[in-house]
């Protein structure tokens, strides 16, 4: 996993509350066997519409958002466990999603993929919204060792899992640190 | 201070803490397919790893294989490929798989507990988020991602977040023609989609006890449109009941021993939970949704509420309007299935409605049952013919039109009444929309090919 610290970039809003898995990522296309290329179909269905034509109404298709940062509206990431979701938005290119929640799956196969999810307060969720709409060049910077994101001038602090964060910034995977743990955990299983 | 049950559990797993943040939790029984196991998979071969406890993992297929001619090689070749990928790495990995026509095969979490594999006590995780089923049988048990299944295989346990606690006490009786599924809508309705976000929810209260152990699996199955991380009933003779005799289950005196110590699993008298709810049974009627999410529930009876910025777009999506009543909308599809409700006791109900009576001729229906075994049970009990009879063919075990990644999809526009989970736009095919109910209301409308009260066919 890439290392991250510092996220500094416009904004793309997709402001729906409650956007599920299935909408960044429909099940048909859950099929392959590898974990790339999703991003082909990130929110597929709000992109395009049945003959394959994008729709000009849905933001990611419009020239003036472009970004490395998602901002979304509330609960964002519900439903289904699938990691796919991450490895879209991820594979299209964005590093951080801002919402005001998010899933609990959602939140955790993002960090595992070096997707930043960002919580922040309604109120500044409600004015970078406004701003974002008003002028698409509106900048958003993250910094994870901070743990602050930066905007329409002002600073918010968020929270995050300290042991994730930690990851997150030397870039290394849960996964390996787990497999290093085998013999303790060994040891566990002949205790019980 | 008292315990949760959800604590005593936790505690009993946990290998270490390696901060406030981080626990690393040993895992019991982990459930894949073949849908989110392949790149698991591949992360361990890439690392030259084994599956480091095989005998801990079960695998079925289920979410992607056709209900219709099983024993037919799968035509769609990504679907049959996933498939493949699965035999594949169960044979390397050495875990046992319940491939299709397997007479253990089925929909993930309907197979766990029907086998005797999913028990009280235990922590038990699959990457899928209705995982939460299992906690039906007092275990701790929730969805995960395909990293974590990864996690789970290279070493049994999972680093992990504690979450907090909440009960949900739920006492009174239901009403006449009010199921499991009912209550569970209910409470979505009332909590909201992300109302449970980030706590543990233990079901309790008299309504929940008396409830059947395939009952109690509905509404567990259905805290994570809650956002709940996992829902947990304390076990009791009925949980030790339905599991005596299972296959995967102790016998003997072991089996005694068991339940004495499953029978001390209970959260204290004076626990502390994070969060509390209390509610009243008698107050529920049969639910049904009207939006795209399933928090969008409504009595059955009751008009669509008005239209706001909220639920604009679901209406929209849904082409209803607000203030305009549910029933007698025309359905082109009945869908009975899904790991909420695909289990005999769901068939047994629908069959109750459609019992001597004919489907609509303007409605298609498909029934689905969630394993190999609930096919087979209701074969012996005569169901499949009683649908038979009323012009409705048994289809066989897949998650199937839940979730529509085989061929069982909803087409455009379409409207569905489906005993499944989620609601979402193009969750039962693109742009097929759908409506959320028990298999009592689905059944109704086999009957009549609109959205009717159930409680007309019932005396
Ligand atoms: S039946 Fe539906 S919700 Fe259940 S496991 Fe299958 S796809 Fe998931």
């Amino acid at each position: 996993m890439e290392a991250i610290n510092r996220i500094d970039s416009t904004i793309v809003p997709v402001l729906n509350d409650n956007i599920d898995t299935d909408q960044i990522i429909p099940a048909r296309f859950l099929k392959q066997t590898s974990r790339d290329g999703f991003g082909e179909n990130l929110f597929r269905d709000w992109r395009f519409d049945d003959l394959g034509n994008q729709r000009d109404d849905f933001s990611l298709n419009q020239d003036r958002y472009k970004g490395r940062v998602l901002l979304a509206g509330d609960n964002f990431g519900c439903g289904s466990s699938r990691e796919h979701a991450a490895w879209a938005l991820y594979d299209y290119g964005f590093r951080a999603v801002i919402s005001t929640s998010f899933a609990d799956i959602f939140k955790n196969n993002a960090l595992n993929n070096g997707l930043l999810p960002i919580e922040i307060s309604e109120e500044l969720h409600q004015k970078l919204k406004q701003s974002v709409l008003a002028d698409p060049n509106t900048t958003v910077e993250i910094n994870l060792e901070e743990q602050v994101v930066t905007c329409i001038e002002i600073t918010e602090k968020f929270e995050i899992n300290s042991f994730k964060k930690s990851c997150l910034i030397k870039g290394q995977d849960e996964f390996g640190f787990l497999v290093e743990l085998r013999n303790e955990i060994e040891s566990f299983e002949d205790e019980r | 201070m008292g315990r949760t049950l959800f604590d005593k559990i936790w505690d009993r797993h946990l290998i270490k803490s390696l901060d406030r943040s981080a626990d690393v939790l040993y895992i019991d029984k982990h459930f894949i397919h073949e849908v989110t196991s392949p790149q698991a998979f591949s992360q361990l071969n890439d690392n030259g790893l084994k599956v480091f406890r095989p005998e801990s993992t079960i695998a079925t297929v289920d979410h992607n294989i056709p209900t219709l001619n099983q024993h037919l090689p799968i035509k769609e070749a990504l679907s049959r490929k996933q498939v493949n990928t699965l035999i594949e790495n169960c044979n390397e990995h050495n875990i046992n798989l319940y491939g299709i026509g397997h007479p253990n095969q089925g929909i993930v979490h309907v197979i766990g507990p029907e086998l005797g594999i999913t028990q009280p006590g235990m922590t038990i995780v699959c990457g899928d988020s209705h995982t939460s089923t299992h906690g039906a049988f007092g275990n701790i048990a929730f969805g995960i991602g395909t990293s974590q299944v990864a996690q789970v295989l290279a070493t049994q346990a999972l680093i992990i977040s504690r979450p907090k606690t909440m009960r949900i006490a739920i006492n009174g009786v239901l009403k006449k023609g009010v199921s499991a599924k009912d209550l569970i809508l209910y409470v979505i309705a009332r909590l909201g989609t992300g109302g449970c976000t980030g706590h543990f929810v233990e079901y309790a209260g008299s309504a929940v006890e008396s409830m059947s152990m395939e009952e109690r699996m509905t509404v567990c199955n259905m805290s994570i449109e809650m956002g709940a991380r996992g829902g947990i009933v304390a076990a009791d003779q009925k949980t030790f009941e339905y599991l005596k005799g299972r296959e995967f289950v102790p016998k003997g005196d072991d089996w005694k021993k068991k339940c004495h110590e499953w029978s001390m699993l209970k959260s204290d008298q004076n626990a502390n939970f994070d969060k509390e709810l209390l509610l009243d049974a008698g107050e529920i009627s049969p639910m049904i949704t009207y939006g795209t999410s399933p928090d969008t529930g409504i009595a059955i009876d009751q008009v669509i509420p008005e239209k706001t910025e909220r639920n604009e777009k679901s209406l929209t999506y849904m082409g209803f309007e607000g203030g305009e009543p549910m029933v007698n909308k025309n359905i082109d599809y009945v869908f009975i299935g899904s790991c909420t409700n695909s289990r005999i006791e769901d068939l047994r109900a629908a069959a109750r409605i459609i019992k001597g009576r004919k489907k609509s001729n303007s409605v298609e229906v498909w029934i689905v049952p969630g394993s190999q075994k609930v096919l087979k049970q209701a074969h012996q009990e005569g169901l499949i013919e009683v649908f038979a009879q009323a012009g409705i063919r048994m289809r066989e075990p897949g998650c199937s039109a839940c979730l529509a990644m085989n061929e069982d999809k909803i087409p455009k526009g379409s409207l569905c009444i489906s005993t499944s989970n989620r609601n979402f736009e193009g969750r039962q095919g693109e742009g097929a929309r759908t409506i959320l109910a028990s298999p009592l209301s689905a059944a109704a409308a086999a009957i009549t090919g609109k959205v009717s009260d159930p409680r007309q066919f019932i005396n």
